[in-house]
């Protein structure tokens, strides 16, 4: 399997309520195994995914969120959110977690993997993307 | 061409296996080969033994795998998703230490490799659920 194939995987739904954010992020965390050209990106309330100072326990679910900040060590460093989606729900830049990676062809500088596009950039990127993963 | 089906949500509270199942299945009358079928999330409900839909309804789980045993389809059902609920095939019982298994004919338990395997090598990653 020499293949490369770019992956995006594509995040609509809020960290809880539902098992799909969750299980969105294992199998990411699987295929970085496979050395693909893996990006994640994040629409509607999926934007909440990212969100800084997620605290679960009022419900009593398993706060996964920074297992997030470990996708950069897996070389998943393109994460791109969608800018109407977070204007939509009254989000800016700052009420996410700074997802950073180091970047081994730049003396390994720590970059930020968070870029956010508006909807016709990630259409584009979508339209460029192999394989898709809707979650 | 080559095609993998991704089954997101469990049979009859939602469509997306009735259609992912029409789907596969007209996909094989047009002489498309279907590399592999994987159910993940709820979808890993279609693949207990143990559904008795009314007699008078369709018996999905049985369509799956009589498809499969026609077509020699490769239908895997994840491992974390099957483990959460309450899916197991013998292997999966004695690791575990259950009771019984509840594995359909035609379906195996595999990991999410099996997923990123069928993007890789296939032409297109079908994907059914919500």
């Amino acid at each position: 399997m020499s293949e490369t194939k770019k992956f995006l995987y594509v995040n609509r739904k809020a960290p809880y309520g539902t098992i799909y954010a969750l299980e969105s992020l294992e199998v990411v965390l699987i295929g970085a195994a496979f050395e693909q050209d893996v990006a994640l990106a994040f629409i509607d309330d999926g934007v909440y995914q990212l969100t800084q100072g997620q605290d679960t326990t009022g419900i009593g679910v398993k706060n996964f969120s920074p297992t997030y900040k470990a996708l950069g060590d897996f070389d998943v460093n393109k994460i791109y959110i969608e800018k109407e989606s977070l204007e939509a729900r009254g989000l800016t830049l700052d009420d996410l977690m700074p997802l950073k990676y180091e970047d081994e062809d730049d003396d390994w500088a720590e970059k930020d993997s968070i870029h956010v596009v508006s909807s016709e950039e990630l259409s584009e990127i979508m339209d460029q993307s192999d394989v898709v993963l809707s979650f | 061409m080559k095609l993998s089906v991704q089954i997101n949500e469990g049979p009859y509270t939602h469509a997306a296996s009735d259609t992912a199942y029409q789907f596969t299945k007209a996909a094989l009358e047009k002489g498309h080969e279907i590399f592999r079928v994987f159910f993940y999330h709820d979808g890993v409900n279609n693949g207990t033994r143990f559904t008795t839909p009314p007699q008078d309804d369709r018996n999905l789980v049985n369509l799956w795998s009589e498809l499969a045993e026609k077509h020699n389809l490769d239908m895997v059902v994840c491992v974390a998703a099957a483990q959460r609920r309450g899916i197991v095939d013998p292997d999966e019982a004695k690791r575990n230490g259950k009771d019984g298994n509840n594995i359909a004919p035609g379906f195996r338990i595999s990991g999410l490799g099996q997923l990123i395997e069928a993007g890789i090598q296939s032409d297109r990653l079908v994907v059914f659920g919500d």
